[in-house]
């Protein structure tokens, strides 16, 4: 990956130390100053943002503000674009994802990312659980069948399928699918799981039924969700970052950025007068 | 044209709708039946070579008997009493086969991984016409290659090995063959879509395991079909076991040795002066038909393979 990386770390590394217990309200992720370019794009600007553990942050804002950019920076899936540069400091847990010692590998093993189009892998429904663990060493199948059902119940869709674990996934129906996506996340306990627009493509029951995992997730994940509907970012979420031109307009708790926006254009776009 | 007025255009129209037998009308009419015909002329070619094989195989199955041709092992046509047992001719070519995909299949899907997981668009770019350039290659001029430059730096390596043998050609066939494998499972692989490969590196898998994990069994429908279809080229392969392989019909597996394959074995009697009518004439048509009959499983075997699992995704 050809993507340069400018680190301005030092002061920031070291105020938190790795590996300790944290309390429930310490920052899982605090961004500051990054800033992304698409070739010659800037698509984000002077992002600032500390997003708690075990809350639920919702991403808003209208298509092409930036908000898939700034999700897939997290777990540095982004650079998978061979243009992308990026310059400033995200620090996971107090460590710079940026470092260089950093293993990319590593990073996501421990933020798992739930995508806008359902992505399971042409294996059964059970292989597509145990692929995480399998690539991360784990090979007893007692251990491998504890952590499948554990994850899909965990996702709330085992009772649909345990009857047919063995099957194809693309046999499963769209929220069906979205639904594996997530159980397969969750075989590899992640701490972070980021989730781009985890409803865009499913019919209102299945949302619901995402939306109620997410609530249900909460308590042992921090999730990060974009979403594209204001009513889903105000029914799941405490925090709420409002996205515009690449730049963090507002950030604040959920309530208040739905009731009592500071921004003039972040109750512009609340109210619906764009986007 | 003038710019007409919007009622004039529609009346053009309509005009030239009324004529029957316009131009356009008429090439309506014929070209289905050109097209059928040309198809056609392809579906009449194949009829003809089975009804010929089929026939001819027929005289030669009067005189030797289907026991003989499949139960006995030895193969001596020429001899004053001749044999007719295939299994030298078969052992032989299967000989060939094995060795050929020994060389063509880690090859090829080694080139065909990295082809479509590690290579830039750029080395892309370079390497498939390079490739196709190699399957364009004439099979004579692989033959050549086998007998002039692979065998005596096989006989340095291998001291007391024949100068016809096995190995070489099979080496060569291999060699032929691994655009064909690289490149069909090239296309298998890359059309595995891009958000099943990024929900496994956000699992956190290295590329190299979403390439043999993920990919590689979401492509495995292409990736047989091309070893099936290699399998099939390797097995039909004649010129360069001509050449290089010597006519010897022993039902021995040391690659070390002369072999004849069914190919070879047509070849040597189509070009000798066995007279027409002669049993010796005919059996080339029975060797033909069982040729035709292992490709032909081949082949469908491979298109079976692609169409019952093929993936969707
Ligand atoms: N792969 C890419 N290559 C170049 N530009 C991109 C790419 N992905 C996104 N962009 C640009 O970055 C900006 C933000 O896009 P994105 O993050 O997808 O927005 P959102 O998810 O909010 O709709 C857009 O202007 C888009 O054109
Ligand atoms: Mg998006």
């Amino acid at each position: 990956m050809d993507t340069k990386l400018t680190t301005k770390t030092a002061e920031k590394e070291g105020a938190t130390i790795m590996n300790q217990p944290v309390a429930a309200q310490d920052s899982v992720y605090r961004v500051d100053n990054l800033n992304l370019w698409y070739g010659d794009d800037h698509a984000l600007k002077d992002v600032n943002l500390d997003i708690k553990q075990n809350e639920v942050t919702a991403i808003i804002g209208p298509s092409g503000c930036g908000k898939s950019t700034f999700i897939k920076t997290l777990n540095r899936m982004v650079e998978l674009v061979p243009i992308v540069r990026t310059n400033g400091v995200i620090e996971y847990n107090g460590r710079n994802i940026f470092d260089k010692e950093y293993e990319v590998e590593e990073l996501r093993t421990s933020v798992g990312m739930v995508f806008q189009q359902p992505n399971p892998f042409p294996k059964s429904i059970y292989d597509n659980i145990a692929y995480g663990p399998r690539v991360h060493g784990v090979k007893n199948k007692k251990i491998l069948d504890e952590i499948v059902e554990r994850s899909l119940r965990g996702a709330a869709i085992w009772d649909e399928v345990k009857d047919r674990l063995n099957e194809n996934a693309y046999g499963l129906s769209g929220g069906q699918q979205q639904r594996l996506c997530i159980a397969r996340c969750l075989a590899i306990e992640p701490d972070v799981i980021l989730m781009d627009e985890p409803t865009s493509a499913l019919d209102p029951i299945s949302t619901l039924k995402v939306e109620e995992l997410v609530q249900d997730l909460k308590k042992d994940y921090s999730i990060i969700i974009v979403t594209h509907n204001m009513q889903q970012a105000a029914r799941v979420s405490d925090k709420t970052a409002f996205f515009l031109n690449g730049e963090v307009v507002e950030f604040d708790q959920t309530d208040r950025i739905f009731s009592n926006p500071s921004d003039k254009r972040t109750e512009d776009y609340i109210s619906g007068r764009f986007g | 044209m003038n710019s007409s007025s919007k009622g004039s255009v529609r009346e053009l129209i309509q005009q030239n709708r009324k004529q029957k037998f316009s131009m356009k009308n008429i090439m309506e009419r014929i070209m289905p039946i050109v097209l059928f015909l040309c198809a056609f002329v392809s579906v009449v070619t194949t009829i003809g070579i089975i009804l010929t094989l089929v026939i001819e195989t027929e005289h030669f199955f009067e005189v030797v008997s289907i026991k003989e041709f499949f139960g006995s092992t030895s193969w001596y046509p020429l001899n004053s009493q001749p044999e007719y047992g295939i299994w030298p001719l078969v052992v032989g070519t299967l000989e060939i086969t094995v060795i050929a995909m020994l060389v063509a299949v880690p090859i090829g899907l080694t080139s065909a991984i990295y082809l479509s997981e590690y290579a830039s668009e750029r080395a892309r770019r370079v390497l498939k016409p390079i490739l196709e350039v190699l399957a364009g290659v004439p099979t004579i001029v692989f033959g050549f290659f086998a007998l002039t430059f692979v065998t005596p730096l096989l006989v340095k390596l291998i001291p007391g090995l024949a100068i016809y043998n096995a190995l070489s050609p099979g080496i060569v066939v291999g060699i032929m063959i691994i655009p064909m494998i690289a490149s069909i499972s090239e296309d298998a692989m890359s059309s595995v879509p891009k958000k099943i490969r990024d929900g496994a590196l956000a699992l956190g898998s290295t590329r190299l395991e979403v390439a043999l994990k993920v990919v590689v069994p979401a492509a495995l429908s292409g990736i047989i079909a091309s070893i099936v279809l290699g399998m099939s080229r390797a097995i039909g392969e004649t010129m360069i076991v001509t050449i290089a392989g010597g006519s010897n019909p022993t039902a021995t597996v040391n690659p070390l040795e002369p072999v004849q394959t069914m190919t070879a074995y047509i070849v040597q009697v189509a070009l000798g002066d066995a007279g027409y009518g002669t049993v010796e004439y005919y059996s080339i048509y029975a060797v033909g038909t069982l040729l035709f009959v292992f490709t032909l499983v081949m082949n469908l075997l491979a298109n079976w393979i692609t169409r019952r699992f093929r993936e969707e995704y």
